[in-house]
């Protein structure tokens, strides 16, 4: 087991220094200087040359590479270039929507997911299965944003139960938070559920297929009692591999949803960014995004490990 | 032919339609502004209904048709063209070097969802459909790639692959003849939901300003317009959101039509 | 009265009838064995018997277990009677156990799931019916998963599951058709004790005649879904009535007569080959260590001559097979077909390739399902400088499929419209097609029902005379090798333990291995193989 989670961890290792050289090289064949940028045309060059040295722009590329990396290892992000501040600053305000709505959403969609899929493999071709499955194909078909616009029109400006928009914070309590989030989650995690029904459903009825289902029943399991015990568990490996997968949609999702109900989230600072091509905060958003996808399809690594003994080696 | 097959065939085939017939034909020209005219609701005239600055939305519909499927299709296009050849490579040379490169490099591009890339073609080069191509295209490479070498692995362990090795053909011959064709439903299928969900990415890429620029007309951008004006004028969003929901829709059950009708398996069992 | 009676079963599954009124009983403590060919019914006979039959199944006719008709219990009833009533062992020990599961988690659910003691007692259960099966708990501790045990040790664990609760009746659906000879012969051995021990009926579900006539009290013959003849083992042997009965133990133990051999010219030569396998590291800083799979072996195949090559599984033999085919290349040691090495350079050589043809084991895998057969067996003309086209390339396809019994119209047919025994003709027609000097049947009989086998096994003595054949014929069957080859070796862990004269290894084997091999391997009583 601790082999097992050793050779994720390296994979990690590598797979986050090899991301990190990619947004770092695309960036760098961005044109134009930014300090010029921000100085404008008519800028002095003694005053170019110290807000380079200021912002990190001096010195040869591999360099200003290992500066980015070491600064973001202890929590320095460099500073912006249009507010002159610090990009930690802006992240660490911003990352407290975007990543608790993903998580969110991704909760909600399991939570609905498991049993729908569950549900319709047992039913296989009853009226139960066809109603998940029509449902579902549906859910596939609707884009999250266009949903998340049709739950603000009904449920916050018809009926008034939640607000259009923003982001009342987390100071005010958990629930206040989570309830300015339930909306975007719901617009996300649908959309998915569907998705990870469809995969639960698919790869249950491959299970229930099996030989060990079949010595199950012959030990004097019923259908369902086999499903239960026997099925379910073998199913979760490949949805497993979803999950972390949906992570990263819901991520991406997340950012966009935040223009339908105007959060505070990623999403805004990085669109902000681009139309001021204030590439430091685009290069450290991205990075972060990269970060949070890597680090979540390590974890379903390791839950594989402990969903299936056939990973964690003879012990 | 199953339901699924035909109502998918259906559906996607209106879509295709309405996008070619784009060229010659739309009701009025598509930015063509009428103000006293505006944000009208469907009627006989506008089947559609008009805009905030009075256009008309069916020709908007059938123009957007043309951007959401030239940029799915291209995307789709890169994927299967650059990932099937990585996948075949990999398959043909498992567990060398080679095969680990490939597939360390998908888990890689795996990491980077599309409006990751997206963003950050544009932070450089600025905004265009071109980037909701590339981005989407990039993202669907190792969708391939994954998906023929896991194919391609289990014919490989076939014997009429010995058979062929024992008759002297080489790897990429193999592949070529043997394996190719015999993973090919599985790429059309996994390419027409590939295309369903670049309908889908494109819609969410030109929504937040990362795709089609104006005067090109998208649906996600005609929904992003909409945002502000839902709760006086809600056609505005319904109409592209259910024109991207019946394309989407249309796609995925003709691929999962599709997906039954050419499985031997599942043929020869209905006969 | 007896323990198990079915009377005048019929079953339909989709309207597509698949048994015919078939009868028969079993007594407490006798064993039953059902026999006959693939699509004859048997398995569908066991499964009805569980009431675990396929979604569209109909049944008529009674099944009676004691006093119950278990064609009339509901499903809940029947939940009771399985596992706790009627146990039953199936053919893929591989799958047949969930591999996210303890084996003492399964062996107990067999015992929790019915009720039948508290958790410490079906614990204490679990371990002496697992250590009565050969898996004691110091060595084969409860907390194993699946994935740690061998194919017979997983094949002990589902016996185990089966007898936890002591069942009145135990079915065994081919349960050592998927096992070495040696394990078989335990697994036989373990079954036939425990049917004896808890006065178990035991239905015994099998194609291989050797084990029924081996082991079983009772025979049932079945074809196209009905019993054709059944009786008592001893008498049946002796007196058989049906001719389908008479055909299937002459083909069990059919002989076929090689030509004589002419010329003693080496045609290959195997020298101390070694083939290393690399194992995954066992700790992160350790050397890897490397598996054997063949250990410097040696030996000479002449002109003309049909060498056989036996072994269990995981002895090396198919190892060493790829490696004379030139599909892998060895660490040390030379191949050398007439005096060609296959390999040249760490590159399979083109010269002596087209000089060797093979013969797959699985029918259905070894065509491209898009290819017609003109196509298929035109393959190996990939290996000739100037092949053959127009008239001759077609005439070449209409004398080989003549040769292989085949029409030449069938050259424009797919695949898919052959039976399993046409497409083993197939794939000798596209091994012989370029004329090599070498064919390898690689278990090429092996997947076949055992008339088909007599078949194709009278064609490859015909094709011997005409075509005098050279090859090498890999099998884990004895008996097939007894009859079809002159020289025969014995491969374990990698070596040749023994090789020699076919008549002389199989009656007086020298090594221990060679004798513990013919030993286990169940045979056929003479009264088989003689009637006619």
């Amino acid at each position: 087991m601790l082999r097992y989670a050793l050779k994720r961890l390296i994979s990690l290792v590598i797979s986050l220094v090899v991301a990190s050289v990619v947004i770092f090289a695309v960036i760098e064949v961005a044109p134009g200087d930014p300090a010029s940028f921000m100085l404008g045309v008519n800028a002095q060059e003694d005053t170019l040359a110290a807000l380079r040295a200021e912002l990190g722009l001096d010195g040869s590329k591999v360099q200003r590479y290992f500066n980015w990396v070491g600064g973001m290892m202890v929590g320095d992000f460099g500073t912006s270039y249009t507010y002159r501040t610090p990009v930690s600053q802006m992240i660490s305000d911003r990352m407290w929507v975007s990543l608790p709505l993903a998580l969110y959403a991704l909760t909600l969609s399991t939570l609905i997911a498991f049993p729908a899929g569950i549900y319709a493999a047992a039913r296989r071709g009853k009226p139960g299965d066809l109603t998940v499955m029509g449902t579902t194909q549906l859910g596939i078909a609707v884009p999250n944003f266009w949903f998340a616009m049709m739950l603000v029109l009904i449920f916050a400006i018809n009926l008034r139960w939640f607000n259009a928009g923003g982001f009342a914070g987390w100071d005010k309590g958990v629930w206040t938070g989570l309830h300015s989030l339930t909306l975007p989650a719901i617009a996300l995690a649908l959309p998915q559920a569907a998705i990870l029904a469809r995969v639960m459903r698919s790869s249950l009825l491959d299970i229930l297929g099996e030989d060990f289902m079949r010595t199950a029943r012959a030990k004097g399991l019923s259908r369902r009692q086999a499903l239960w015990r026997h099925g379910v568990r073998n199913a979760l490996i490949p949805v497993l591999t979803i999950i972390g997968l949906q992570f990263s949609f819901l991520l991406a999702g997340s950012i966009i949803i935040e223009q339908v109900f105007y959060l505070p989230g990623l999403g805004r600072l990085v669109f902000q960014a681009i139309s001021a091509r204030d590439l430091i905060v685009v290069e450290s958003v991205v990075m972060l995004l990269v970060f949070a996808v890597i680090t979540v399809n390590f974890l379903v690594d390791l839950a594989y490990a402990a969903v299936d003994p056939r990973l964690r080696g003879r012990s | 032919m199953s339901r699924n097959l035909l109502l998918g065939a259906v559906l996607s085939s209106l879509v295709l339609l309405a996008a070619l017939m784009s060229f010659v034909w739309t009701p009025y020209d598509y930015a063509a502004l009428d103000i006293p005219n505006k944000l009208q609701p469907p009627n006989a005239r506008h089947w559609f209904g008009t805009d905030h600055f009075g256009r008309d939305m069916f020709s908007m519909i059938m123009v957007g048709a043309r951007t959401s499927i030239a940029v799915a299709l291209v995307a789709v296009g890169i994927g299967m063209a650059l990932g099937v050849p990585l996948g075949l490579t990999a398959a043909a040379r498992k567990g060398s070097w080679l095969d680990e490169v490939i597939m360390r490099g998908n888990d890689l591009v795996f990491a980077f969802p599309s409006l990751v890339i997206a963003i950050l073609i544009t932070a450089v080069f600025g905004a265009g459909a071109i980037n909701a191509i590339i981005a989407i295209g990039i993202f669907n490479i190792p969708v391939f790639a994954r998906i023929t070498r896991g194919a391609a692995l289990s014919l490989w362990e076939r014997e009429f692959i010995l058979a062929a090795r024992v008759s002297g053909k080489g790897a990429a011959r193999i592949s070529a003849e043997h394996i190719l064709p015999n993973v090919a439903n599985l790429l059309i299928v996994q390419g027409t939901i590939q295309f369903s969900l670049g309908i889908l990415a494109e819609a969410g890429l030109s929504y937040v300003g990362l795709g089609a620029q104006p005067p090109t007309p998208s649906w996600g951008r005609m929904l992003a317009d909409a945002q502000t004006m839902v709760s006086f004028a809600p056609h505005l969003a319904l109409i592209p959101g259910l024109a991207i929901i019946v394309t989407v829709l249309g796609l995925n059950l003709l691929g999962d039509g599709l997906r039954d009708w050419l499985d031997p398996r599942i043929r020869v069992a209905r006969a | 009265m007896s323990l198990l009676e079915i009377e005048n079963l019929s079953l339909t599954i989709h309207e597509t009838e698949i048994l015919k009124r078939v009868s028969l009983r079993i007594g407490a403590g006798q064993i039953v064995a059902v026999t006959g060919e693939s699509g004859s019914g048997k398995s569908m006979t066991a499964l009805a018997v569980m009431q675990l039959l396929p979604n569209g199944a109909k049944t008529e006719g009674a099944i009676w277990l004691e006093r119950q008709n278990l064609l009339k219990q509901s499903e809940r009833e029947m939940c009771a009677l399985r596992g706790a009533e009627i146990g039953m062992v199936f053919q893929e020990p591989m799958t047949a156990l969930n591999p996210v599961k303890t084996i003492g988690d399964q062996v107990m659910e067999t015992i929790l799931i019915h009720k039948a003691m508290p958790r410490t007692k079906a614990l204490a259960r679990a371990q002496e019916v697992l250590s009565r099966v050969g898996l004691p708990s110091d060595r084969f501790p409860l907390s194993r998963y699946p994935h740690e045990l061998s194919g017979g040790q997983r094949q002990r664990v589902v016996i185990a599951m089966a007898i936890a609760l002591r069942p009145k009746l135990l079915i065994a659906d081919e349960p050592t058709t998927a096992l070495d000879v040696t394990t078989q012969a335990q697994i036989l051995d373990l079954l036939k004790g425990l049917a004896r021990e808890y006065g178990m009926g035991l239905l015994m579900i099998t194609h291989d005649l050797a084990v029924v006539a081996d082991m079983a009290d009772q025979i049932v013959v079945m074809r196209h879904g009905e019993v054709v003849e059944s009786g008592a083992t001893t008498d049946l042997l002796h007196n058989m009535q049906h001719p389908y009965t008479k055909m299937l133990f002459q083909a069990s133990g059919h002989q076929v007569s090689l030509p004589e051999l002419i010329e003693h010219r080496p045609l290959l030569e195997v020298r101390n080959v070694v083939r290393e396998f690399r194992l995954p590291r066992n700790g992160l800083f350790k050397r890897p260590d490397h598996h054997r799979a063949v250990d410097d072996v040696s030996f000479t195949l002449n002109q003309g001559e049909r060498l056989g090559l036996v072994g269990e599984s995981g002895c090396g033999k198919s190892t060493l097979t790829r490696a004379i085919m030139g599909l892998e290349d060895v660490q040390s040691g030379e191949i050398l077909l007439e005096n060609q090495p296959v390999f040249a350079g760490h590159k399979p050589n083109p010269a002596v390739r087209r000089k060797m043809q093979v013969v797959f084991q699985d029918p259905y895998g070894s065509f491209n399902p898009r290819h017609r057969v003109a196509r298929l067996i035109t393959e190996p003309f990939h290996l000739l400088d100037t092949p053959p086209t127009g008239t001759e390339r077609q005439d070449r396809i209409a004398e080989m499929l003549t040769a292989v019994g085949l029409s030449p119209d069938d050259a424009s047919k797919y695949i898919h419209e052959f039976s399993g025994g046409q497409r083993q003709r197939i794939a000798i027609a596209r091994a012989l097609i370029i004329r090599p000097e070498l064919i390898l049947f690689d278990e090429a009989v092996s997947a076949l029902d055992v008339s088909v086998r007599a078949q194709i096994l009278d064609l490859l003595a015909e094709l011997c005379t005409t075509y005098n054949l050279t090859y090498l014929f890999i099998s884990h069957d004895l008996s097939v090798v007894r009859t079809i080859t002159d020289r025969v070796m014995v491969m374990q862990a990698g070596r040749i333990v023994e090789q020699g004269e076919t008549e002389q290894v199989f009656s007086s084997p020298q090594h221990a291995y060679t004798r513990t091999l013919i030993d286990a391997a169940p045979v056929l009583p003479d009264i088989g193989a003689n009637v006619a």
